[in-house]
């Protein structure tokens, strides 16, 4: 056999980009693929087709139906849709994000290259918030629009807030669905799995949790989505206690406060950050 | 000179009970190529997937230059360039998108890029699709592709499952003309395939491989000589370019020294049971040159390793 008994030299590797740079270039590609495969201008349309409907039932029943001051005209509008846009976002860009490698067969273009697993997962998972930041960014801009028209251009200053919020949130969507993602290996199952969470069952377990149960449902991710509305209502709600029920009892009316909320969305997106990154790098390309 | 390597250092992988590798130890170091053989199932594509990462060991280690794959993937792979199990590009990309996201994840300078993308592009002939969109591709232009993309950055070590999967004929030939123009520019290829004729044509050296263990690694003449060699028989197929009669082949051929026995495969064609050196292989082709039999090829040697293959996996059975 080869007879190596000469000690060679080291192989002089190739300068690599570093980890930082090859997100870059995931993001860079992730996004154009978006682009070419129009998944980003579906769900443009989609949110197009939602702000007409708002547009158009403002237009036609007249703006006083639904608020008398700027900030009840963005609560209708935005406290109303944002929670419903920012899912579909996740929903899109993150409900395959990565079983559609594994089921497509895609990542193994990419996997075998010298990149960290944690990059392409990062890389995407960047794509994915950008492409929903410029959607929610036209979803804002004709909502905004709309409100300069009627109530003119001193926007209230919750409105900033809640802009903020509905970005937090997002941020806490992409990385859950992501999470998902990586626990699947087929890209349907996973984006309808995350559609049925999102759309359903996180509100239903809400309801029943709070009312039935009596519980203050802090563990669930639309709960704490709950500050991004709450904050375009002057005062801002708080948990009540109500005399109701056949016997009289007191119930709970649970409502979520800022700090509250920020710390179920900061939470949701951390730990799912950390345990997709876990998954994706564990996971194999059998 | 700067000398490729990998290793599998008690390489093993087990799917459950099931034992996909077990221990494998194997050095491959040098600018060669390496035909890695086994029948379906016996781990070949399981062996390259410990080598890129894909998948993890159950035990012991996979060594590219040195560097476990596992605990520095990014430092281990830096100079390795992969086909594993035909890897898919999002449908929405052209080629030349694909091949740039490939350049700039290693970091190849920009001013190289284009140049370099066209090259390795039109090396698997498909310069004219390269700003179509992969999508519409066949599964044989999608593979060519792919070696493109493995190509791409002048790996020095190349890790191929079966690229020849899919092609045509000629593309099949393309890859072996690929493989051989690279074992001359300092390139450690090791390569999975089916195809014998494809490995004695161009590996220097096999891996022969079933359920899991590892059987033989070594020069190519050793394994086909040390298996069907010695007291075995080499077998060669011989094309004519007229018919022959069978009195000729009972009578003239199966005499010659060294022929153990000869049948007529077609009409233009023979097959000889040989056993002898390479010295005695020269004069049989010149005795049957002598017969004027209308000799116009003698191939003896893919069959040679085709028996050898046979030989040593039946053994394991
Ligand atoms: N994900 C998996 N789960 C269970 N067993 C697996 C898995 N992947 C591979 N195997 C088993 O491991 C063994 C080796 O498979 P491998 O793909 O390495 O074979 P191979 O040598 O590449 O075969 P082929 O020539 O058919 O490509 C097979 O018996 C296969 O069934
Ligand atoms: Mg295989």
């Amino acid at each position: 056999m080869s007879s190596s008994s000469l000690k060679a030299d080291p192989v002089v590797l190739p300068n690599l980009p570093s980890s930082i740079a090859q997100i870059g270039v995931m993001t860079k590609y992730e996004l154009l693929n978006y682009f070419r495969s129009r998944r980003f201008f579906i769900l443009l349309i989609i949110d197009l087709i939602i702000s007409s409907i708002f547009t158009a039932l403002v237009a036609y029943y007249g703006v006083s139906s639904f608020a008398t001051a700027a900030l009840g005209f963005y609560s209708f509008w935005w406290g109303n849709s944002i929670t419903l846009v920012v899912i579909l976002s996740g929903i899109f860009f993150g409900g395959d994000a990565i079983s559609g490698e594994f089921q497509n067969k895609t990542g193994y273009f990419l996997v075998g290259n010298p990149l960290r697993r944690s990059s392409i997962y990062v890389g995407k998972w960047i794509a994915a918030l950008t492409a929903s930041l410029i959607i929610l960014a036209i979803y804002a801009a004709i909502a905004i629009g709309n409100g300069i028209y009627y109530f003119g251009a001193n926007l209230p200053y919750q409105f900033g807030e809640s802009l903020i919020f509905s970005v937090l949130y997002l941020i806490a969507v992409l990385g859950f669905t992501f999470f998902f993602s990586s626990l699947f290996k087929s890209s349907s199952m996973s984006i309808l799995v995350t559609a049925i969470l999102f759309l359903f069952a996180f509100s239903l377990i809400q309801v029943i949790v709070s009312t039935l149960a009596q519980v203050e449902p802090w563990f669930i991710i639309t709960y704490g989505s709950g500050i991004i509305g709450n904050v375009l209502t002057d005062p801002y709600p708080t948990t009540q206690t109500v005399r109701g029920g056949f016997r009289g009892d007191t119930s709970r009316v649970f409502a979520v406060s800022i700090p509250e909320g920020i710390a179920i969305l900061v939470g949701y997106f951390v730990v799912t950050a950390v345990l997709g990154l876990l998954f994706f790098e564990r996971k194999e390309f059998t | 000179m700067s000398s490729p390597s990998i290793e599998a250092v008690n390489l093993s992988k087990r799917y459950g009970s099931f034992s996909a590798l077990s221990n494998l130890n194997l050095k491959i170091e040098g600018s060669k190529c390496v035909g890695f053989l086994g029948p379906n199932g016996a781990g070949k594509t399981t062996t390259l997937k410990l080598f890129t990462d894909m998948i993890r060991a159950s035990e012991g280690k996979a060594l590219i230059n040195g560097i476990s794959v596992h605990e520095n993937k990014k430092k281990a792979l830096a100079s390795v360039g992969s086909l594993i199990e035909s890897p898919e590009i999002y449908p929405s990309l052209t080629p030349r998108d694909a091949l740039s996201m490939v350049a700039e994840i290693r970091g190849m300078p920009r001013s190289d890029r284009k140049k370099k993308i066209e090259e390795v592009v039109a090396e698997v002939k498909m310069e004219e699709w390269l700003d179509k969109k992969v999508g519409k591709f066949s599964k044989g232009m999608k593979q060519r592709i792919n070696i493109s993309a493995a190509l791409l950055s002048e790996p020095e070590i190349l890790l191929l499952d079966e690229p020849s999967t899919g092609l045509d004929p000629r593309g099949m030939s393309e890859v072996r003309e690929i493989v051989k123009s690279l074992k001359h520019k300092n390139r450690l290829i090791f390569m999975s395939s089916h195809l014998l004729n494809e490995v004695s044509e161009i590996c220097d050296e096999v891996a022969m491989i079933d359920h899991g263990k590892l059987l033989v690694y070594d020069k190519l003449n050793n394994v086909v000589s040390r298996f069907s060699g010695d007291g075995g028989e080499i077998i060669i197929d011989v094309g004519l370019s007229r018919d022959i009669d069978d009195q000729t082949i009972s009578r003239s051929i199966s005499s010659l020294s060294g022929v153990v026995s000869a049948e007529k495969l077609e009409m233009k064609s023979l097959r000889i049971k040989f056993s002898g050196t390479l010295e005695n292989q020269e004069k049989l082709l010149s005795d049957l040159v002598a017969l004027k039999i209308g000799l116009v090829s003698f191939h003896p040697s893919s069959s040679a390793l085709e028996d050898t293959y046979l030989n040593m996996i039946k053994a394991t059975l």
